[in-house]
């Protein structure tokens, strides 16, 4: 790997703009689907039936996944660009390890609801 | 034994000839005690490759033009030990990344000294030689803001670590921002908001993404990371106050 994107706070900075570009491509379907429900149950049921196929509950996994991660990493980038404190860690490389393991728990209630 | 004895005794150094289509040329060079990355160019040069361009001035940490890059991170050559940066006595130097290369390891450094225009960074005083010089408290948060930014060498290692330089040319990159940074924070600058805007308009401050190469690679240890959040915050706060 090449060593200037070989370090935690790199790839917090692009698990955060990936995870981002991927809500920012599937919430416009999410928005779509949920408007459907304007015109009564039946428009959102006819979608709601292949919530029980495998690939999808996988998929809805993926964007929780993706969700929480852009959440944690988010929070990470705010609080290392808007505060101060002594012994402020340069980049909060520290809280890396930690956003990973809120959004993987987040992703473990999510398989936990679903199973 | 002979060939342990002689990988103790001899570096591999591969070093880039010529321009953007050039190539790496191995050279073996005798390992010594106290051997800088610079000391192994030089010797390059003075005793196998009188042809090989390279830069450098002071050889000891304050004029930054000797900065290139070792084994894949931009460096200060004259600073940096090859004991610390080697892999198994080998070495890769090239020019500095995000740069146009000129020959060999010399870089065109143009376009990153036109940051600090873009950035907003002329200083401009409101006080003539007739007045009495301007009172800065060495106390005051403007001040030791502005300090902790203000020994920049412009040695162009952070511009060639930043990886939104290399997907974006237009942005003004870690050393630049850091300059306006420090004029924000100095109280004897007349246009303080002019600095602010340019910093923060066309491929400002908040075109990066806060990755910390530029701090993480910065060879005297400033953290343009850091005076890049600043400015950022002075977008929510305005300007900082002298206290
Ligand atoms: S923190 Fe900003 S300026 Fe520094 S290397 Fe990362 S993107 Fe570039
Ligand atoms: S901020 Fe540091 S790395 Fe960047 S030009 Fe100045 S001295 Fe060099
Ligand atoms: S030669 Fe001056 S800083 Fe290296």
């Amino acid at each position: 790997m090449n060593p200037l994107r070989n370090h935690k706070s790199y790839l917090a900075a692009i698990g955060h703009r990936v995870s981002g570009i991927a809500l920012a491509l599937f919430l416009p379907f999410h928005f779509l689907l949920l408007g459907s429900a304007l015109d009564g149950a039946q428009g959102l049921d006819r979608f709601l039936v292949y919530t029980d196929l495998t690939p999808v509950k996988v998929a809805e996994w993926g964007l929780v996944m993706m969700l929480s991660v852009h959440l944690f990493f988010g929070i990470r980038v705010l609080f290392l660009e808007f505060t101060r404190w002594p012994g402020h860690v340069n980049d909060l490389a520290g809280w890396v390890v930690p956003c990973c393991i809120a959004a993987l728990f987040v992703g473990t209630v999510f398989v936990i609801q679903v199973l | 034994m002979n060939k342990i004895k002689r990988e103790t005794q001899e570096l591999t150094v591969r070093v880039w000839r010529g321009k953007e289509d050039g190539k790496l040329v191995t050279y073996q060079v005798m390992s010594r005690e106290n051997q800088t990355i610079l000391d192994i160019i030089t010797e390059i040069q003075r005793f196998q490759e009188p042809g090989l361009a390279y830069r450098f001035a002071c050889r000891v940490g304050v004029c930054g033009s000797c900065a290139m890059t070792v084994n894949g991170r931009p460096r200060w050559t004259c600073r940096t030990h090859v004991k610390k940066v080697s892999h198994e006595g080998v070495l890769t130097i090239e020019p500095l990344r995000n740069l146009p290369r000129i020959k060999d390891l010399v870089c065109d450094l143009a376009p990153f000294i036109d940051t600090w225009q873009r950035a907003g960074a002329p200083f401009s005083g409101t006080k003539t030689r007739n007045d009495a010089p301007a009172l800065v408290d060495p106390e005051s948060s403007t001040r030791r803001a502005a300090e902790a930014g203000l020994q920049c060498i412009n040695c162009a290692v952070c511009y060639s670590a930043c990886d939104v330089v290399s997907w974006n040319r237009n942005y003004i990159g870690p050393a630049g921002l850091n300059r306006a940074w420090t004029l924000i924070n100095d109280i004897r600058h007349s246009d303080r908001k002019q600095t602010f805007d340019q910093a923060f308009g066309d491929g400002g401050c908040g075109s990066c993404h806060s990755h910390g190469n530029c701090t993480r690679h910065c060879p005297i240890e400033l953290n343009p990371s850091e005076s890049i959040a600043g400015l950022k915050r002075v977008a929510f706060k305005g300007l900082p106050k002298d206290v």
